[in-house]
């Protein structure tokens, strides 16, 4: 396997602020006033480091509403034309 | 030999109805909104799955013994097909019950990822009918039936899922509840002036 | 379908603007406005057969055709992520959830076979076996209605369209949203995972296209990409629909060339009524422009550094004597009750916002009430399924960049706008 990080993906319409992930990966995830989690990287898909892509995994598991998907890394962004696909 | 075969399916079985109960208690609890007190909030689902795993285990352990014990008479189709069994055939039906729905819990759960959120929640909803037909079954099946201490057992599991169920469904939610407060009047549109266009772009 | 080569689609908005306007009493889309079919075919012709689809994609790259729904997506790149996939679907999107924004209603009443041109042409380039008209319920609809039947009756639509209405709500054109509809649940976003592009309506690639970018469309691809450049700027080509209302003399929908000074665009509309004082940019999750700034061209790179852009070119004129911040907070507390309230962050944070910023508009005197506005923006940004708390967040840091003064005053008390309220009233 290689030492990649990964991306942490977190599908706002069935998260319901249950806790679990920012319990378990408290390195990434902190939380808001309402109890969802909150990038500490400010970034919408925070950014999973290598020797925490098992511990996401974990977490992606676990979450009692599927809503978590560890995603690789994007590619980056070209330097003229930005992404190929319209942003979502 | 027989007798330890016997003797072994009653003795699993009955772990597998504690271990059941306690796997309803935490699957009652995973939903309160708040961790078991003293456990993060994490335990909770991975209680419920080691002990249902532990659960399943167990029932293959009581439901092994007993298929190769031949005063039990019981035949591979019994596992599937209800109120066909030789021996007690009700009562015998209700565990089959009882085991084709926790066999559906368990492949379901493992492919939950795959099935989705929202079909994955049907069918759990469903099982959860696999505990009192445990229950039912335990009562009516086998040569422990009707004893003091079987009752006495069973009453206690029945208890535990009762006060599981009086946790989630009569204690507050927390006070941050993922509702949030409820949107603020003024769904009108606020135009500054009114908008009247009807002509064609001038 | 060959995929575009990225290293010639430069974003090229960060050329310095040269405006190039329409010509007095010039338009395109106006003047092509025809509900007739019959004088619409007299006037523009048929569509030119779809001969080489590569080429007219690059000639649509070449000629900087971006979308007019409000996120300016380059066209071409959006057409050729669609047409890489199997049985695509199309839709043209005229909900017009934003509430001051009259364009798409316009096209609808007034260029309906423009869309529709634009609509097949879409269509036939990504390969597309089913084509949708996305329309709000009311006359636009019946006005859709009378023209896809002209239309079947002349044999003009080869994928053959279908109407679905959109509901009354501002997130009803988001994108994701429209793919929902059409699928028979709500009109409500989607997680962004998967995205509409490569898998949308019953997972079939989706190319939900703005009405106005269509009817753009079809006229380019009769009179060529070089003849679409000749006005706007090279950033942001072409000319698009301003719908200017508030404090303005005459309010409407506007066809003015990209670049034109917003002072120009307001004096179209009849010029100020009242003493100017600043203009919401983009919509209402747009951001505020002062008056005092009449000579910035309304385009991309104009309206950066306001932290504005041109949007689905709205234009709301705020006029001395009304107070900006209470405008902001009605706007504010309007785009919290129309969230779709799915997400947490969203559903919470924007109600939040919108009680703060009223507290500041209802002149509490708390100064941390600005601090715990910037905290909530910080907390609901990009925290979401879609864009609309992003709007939010925009209109209210905007809020807090344009009217310091206003602040000040609302913070000792007073407004300078608003009269004060009668002795012994509660604020």
């Amino acid at each position: 396997m290689s030492r990649r990080g990964a991306r942490l993906h977190i599908d706002w319409t069935a998260c319901e602020g249950r806790g679990l992930c920012s319990e378990m990966l408290t390195e990434i995830l902190a939380i808001d006033d309402w109890g969802y989690p909150l990038a500490r990287d400010g970034r919408p898909e925070p950014a999973v480091p290598h020797e925490l892509v098992a511990h996401a995994r974990r977490a992606e598991r676990l979450c009692p509403r599927l809503a978590l998907r560890v995603l690789p890394e994007p590619p980056p962004t070209r330097p003229q034309g930005g992404s190929q696909l319209p942003p979502s | 030999m027989n007798e330890a075969l016997w003797y072994t399916g009653r003795g699993a079985g009955l772990v597998t109805l504690v271990l059941l109960t306690v796997v309803v208690a935490l699957g009652v609890a995973s939903r309160a909104g708040r961790p078991l007190p003293g456990l993060p909030r994490f335990a909770t689902p991975v209680l419920h799955r080691n002990a249902s795993l532990l659960a399943v285990v167990l029932l293959g352990v009581h439901v092994g013994s007993l298929l190769f014990d031949p005063y039990a008479q019981l035949r591979l189709v019994d596992l599937m097909l209800p109120f066909a069994g030789a021996y007690r055939p009700l009562w015998l039906g209700l565990g089959t019950l009882a085991f084709d729905l926790v066999v559906a819990l368990v492949i379901t759960s493992l492919l939950r990822s795959r099935l989705g959120a929202t079909a994955w929640r049907r069918i759990h909803w469903a099982a959860y009918a696999a505990w009192p037909l445990a229950v039912l079954h335990g009562l009516g099946t086998g040569t422990d039936a009707g004893t003091a201490w079987l009752r006495a057992v069973t009453a206690v599991c029945v208890l535990t899922v009762a006060m599981a169920g009086a946790y989630r469904l009569l204690l507050p939610d927390p006070a941050t509840g993922p509702l949030g407060p409820p949107a603020p009047p003024g769904n009108r549109d606020p135009r500054l002036t009114p908008l009247t266009i009807s002509g064609p772009p001038r | 379908m060959t995929m575009l080569d990225h290293r010639e689609s430069r974003d090229r908005r960060t050329s310095t603007d040269d405006y190039r306007p329409l010509p007095p009493g010039g338009g395109r889309l106006l003047l092509a406005a025809h509900p007739d079919l019959a004088t619409h075919r007299r006037h523009l012709g048929l569509l030119p057969p779809l001969a080489q689809p590569a080429r007219l994609l690059a000639e649509i790259d070449a000629a900087g055709l971006r979308g007019r729904g409000g996120a300016g997506f380059p066209t071409a790149r959006k057409l050729a992520a669609v047409a890489a996939g199997r049985s695509p679907v199309v839709i043209a999107n005229g909900a017009e959830g934003e509430p001051a924004s009259a364009k798409d209603r316009t096209l609808w009443a007034h260029a309906p076979h423009l869309i529709l041109d634009g609509l097949q042409l879409a269509g036939a380039l990504v390969g597309a076996r089913r084509a949708i008209g996305y329309v709000p319920a009311g006359p636009s609809t019946a006005s859709l209605r009378r023209a896809l039947a002209d239309r079947e009756a002349a044999g003009a639509d080869p994928i053959p369209v279908e109407i679905v209405e959109a509901p009354d709500r501002f997130l009803a054109g988001e994108e994701s949203a429209v793919v929902s509809r059409i699928e028979g649940k709500p009109a409500l976003p989607r997680d962004t995972l998967r995205r509409v592009v490569v898998a949308g309506v019953d997972g079939h690639p989706t190319l939900v296209q703005n009405v106005e970018t269509l009817a753009h469309l079809a006229l380019l691809a009769r009179f060529g990409g070089a003849w679409f450049r000749g006005v706007g700027t090279s950033g942001d080509p072409g000319t698009f629909l301003a719908t200017v209302s508030g404090a303005v003399a005459a309010p409407g929908v506007y066809e003015v060339a990209y670049g034109i000074p917003l002072g120009d665009l307001l004096e179209r509309a009849g010029g100020w009524v009242g003493r100017p004082q600043a203009c919401l940019v983009g919509g209402y999750g747009g951001a505020w422009v002062p008056a005092d700034a009449a000579d910035v061209p309304v385009s991309t790179a104009g309206l950066r550094p306001f932290g504005a852009a041109p949007g689905a070119g709205v234009v709301v004129a705020l006029p001395a004597g009304a107070c900006g911040l209470r405008a902001a907070a009605d706007i504010t507390r309007y785009l919290a009750g129309q969230g779709a309230r799915q997400c947490g962050p969203c559903r919470n944070g924007l109600p939040q916002m919108a009680g703060t910023l009223t507290r500041l508009a209802d002149r509490e005197r708390s100064p941390a009430l600005v601090a715990e506005l910037e905290r909530l923006t910080r907390l609901v940004e990009g925290r979401g399924a879609c864009h609309h708390p992003d709007g939010t967040v925009r209109l209210v840091r905007s809020t807090l960049r344009t009217f310091p003064a206003e602040i000040d005053r609302h913070l000792a008390g007073t407004c300078g706008q608003e009269p004060m309220p009668a002795a012994g009233g509660a604020r």
